[in-house]
């Protein structure tokens, strides 16, 4: 039988579709602005987005703009196996920012070599475009926090 | 005490072998891991009346039909959240034998997991199924899989890592878990991997998504399980010692590849802790009565938090717990995966451990727990899950 597996391997990398929850999001990052939704009523951050607050169940919100800061959550140093896409970068760390808002965002830090990560780590959102449509927010260090 | 207590039975078990690579199809795995059980249970295929399936399963019921004889199936249900899901099915099909609704219940899973097996074109077929990720991202996997997080072992490095953070675990905890686990595999002639490990080994296993090494993730293979479930009268009146489902729990809860909600949610009252208060409640039962645990060690770290998750250890203990031995069936305060587990035996996506506790209240395993009475079943404690108490008839 023929090897099917090869050519099933996914090798570009994989972006975000937007969807009518979370469009205003991609729009957002696409204005270098990192947005998140908060709850009209009771002012609570949530990220993903959603229809409702889970606290106060208020279906009101606006798409806030983040201060953009935050700290390492918790992290990963990817050595493989993993896409294609990402082959060439390992190892590669894979963060999540618990964001000032309260809101937890996975992403990268671009200026951390995998040794230097710790938790606490305060970092500052910036904007990768990667077409017309989707650009990535990845993290910074913040040296002055 | 719950409407399931002791109404239904685990009677008959059938597996394939298990292997890295055993070039079949998942449909033709299941028919020999189901006629199997039947055959242990001393039935016939066509008396199956019910079937309980994971819905990632794809071998589906009217496939069966077709191989079975076309029983008459009256009850079917799947369980969601693949490994989550994977003890669900047992209390889903412990309901429909309680409430009537089937008198004889067929639970199976079929996986062509081995990382070069190929089947079918769903993504989650055959092979690992990230390597088939999406170009195009609709669901929350957006959120993280553009940033090179792409695989549930990815995703428990995350996780893992917050555990290390707030109770201490480290990789001398993870490395006894998968040596423990090694040792019942090397016992056990069903089981893929049989080399034995040291902790030394442990540690020399190549990093994958730090903090977690190659001997701390579940192993790929293929193969299947299937297990037949009736009611207890009737199991009473069949060949095996009956397995009681003495209790049985489901609860929502986060899911692996959600992280902002898994990280936004208390630990403590997730999923698998729910599952496992309500089990201890409803049977009057606690962590100190169970002879042996079965939990969903896709991953060493994994197994340290379900033994925290379901109170077997406070928080941070779990670590300490199998690193003085408490896991190993030879003398340990709680046997556990006795068969070798996900880590060591095979990856049916879980539902081999459940066989390995039917053959501990059986008596049958090849690392047997002296008199097994009570046992803890449980699913994937990353996911919405469930979790079963089985117990020796008498
Ligand atoms: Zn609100």
């Amino acid at each position: 039988m023929t090897d099917l597996r090869e050519g099933a391997i996914t090798q570009i990398l994989p972006l975000p579709q937007p969807n009518l929850d979370n469009q205003e999001f991609y729009e957002a990052t696409r204005r270098g602005e990192l947005r998140f939704q908060r709850c009209a009523r009771c002012g609570t951050w949530r990220h993903y987005p959603r229809p409702a607050c889970p606290e106060c169940h208020s279906r009101e919100y606006g798409w806030e703009l983040s201060t953009g800061q935050g700290r390492v959550y918790s992290w990963t140093i990817v050595y493989g196996p993993t896409l294609p896409a990402f082959q060439d970068d390992v190892p590669y760390n894979v963060v999540d920012v618990l964001m000032e808002e309260g809101v937890h965002f996975q992403s990268q830090v671009l200026d951390c070599q995998p040794e230097e990560i710790r938790e606490g780590m305060p970092v500052e959102a910036i904007f990768v475009p990667v077409d017309d449509d989707i650009t990535l927010v990845k993290f910074r260090r913040n040296r002055d926090a | 005490m719950n409407e399931l207590q002791d109404k239904a039975a685990i009677t008959g078990i059938g597996q394939t072998p298990y292997s890295k690579g055993l070039g079949r199809s998942e449909y033709d795995m299941a028919v020999e891991a189901i006629f199997s059980a039947c055959e242990d249970a001393g039935i016939s295929p066509r008396e199956i009346d019910g079937v309980v399936r994971y819905d990632m399963e794809n071998v589906d019921e009217e496939q069966l039909l077709a191989v079975l004889g076309n029983p008459e199936i009256r009850y079917q249900a799947s369980t969601s959240w693949g490994g989550g899901g994977a003890v669900s099915v047992l209390v889903h099909a412990a309901l429909a034998i309680s409430a009537g609704l089937a008198e004889t219940v067929l639970v199976f899973r079929s996986r062509a997991r081995g990382k070069k097996s190929v089947y079918g074109k769903d993504p989650k077929q055959g092979g690992r199924y990230w390597e088939r990720t999406e170009a195009h991202l609709p669901g929350l996997n957006q959120w993280h899989v553009p940033h090179g997080l792409v695989t549930a072992f990815q995703e428990m490095a995350m996780i893992t890592r917050r555990h290390m953070i707030e109770h201490g675990s480290n990789e001398d905890h993870f490395g006894a878990v998968a040596v423990t686990t090694r040792e019942h595999a090397c016992r056990n002639p069903q089981a893929v991997m049989r080399q034995p490990m040291t902790l030394e080994d442990h540690h020399a296993s190549r990093m994958i998504a730090d903090p977690l090494r190659l001997f701390d993730c579940n192993i790929e293979t293929d193969g299947a399980c299937a297990l037949i479930v009736t009611s207890r009268e009737r199991a009473r009146d069949l060949k095996q010692v009956p397995a009681l489902i003495h209790a049985g729990a489901l609860a929502a809860g986060s899911h692996h590849i959600r992280l902002s909600t898994l990280f936004s949610r208390p630990r403590d009252q997730d999923s698998a802790v729910r599952v496992g208060r309500q089990l201890w409640q409803s049977s009057g039962l606690g962590p100190g009565d169970m002879d042996a645990f079965f939990c969903y060690d896709f991953f060493t770290s994994f197994v340290i938090i379900a033994l925290e998750d379901y109170g077997f250890c406070k928080r941070g203990e779990g670590g300490p717990f199998a690193e003085a031995g408490g896991l190993s069936f030879d003398g340990g305060r709680l046997p556990t995966n006795t068969n070798g587990g996900q880590l060591s035996e095979a990856f049916i996506h879980g539902l081999n451990n459940s066989l390995e506790a039917v053959r501990q209240i059986r008596g049958t395993s090849t690392s047997q727990v002296p008199d097994c009475e009570l046992v803890l079943s449980a699913g994937a404690n990353t996911d919405p899950t469930g979790a079963v108490i089985l117990r020796r008839d008498s």
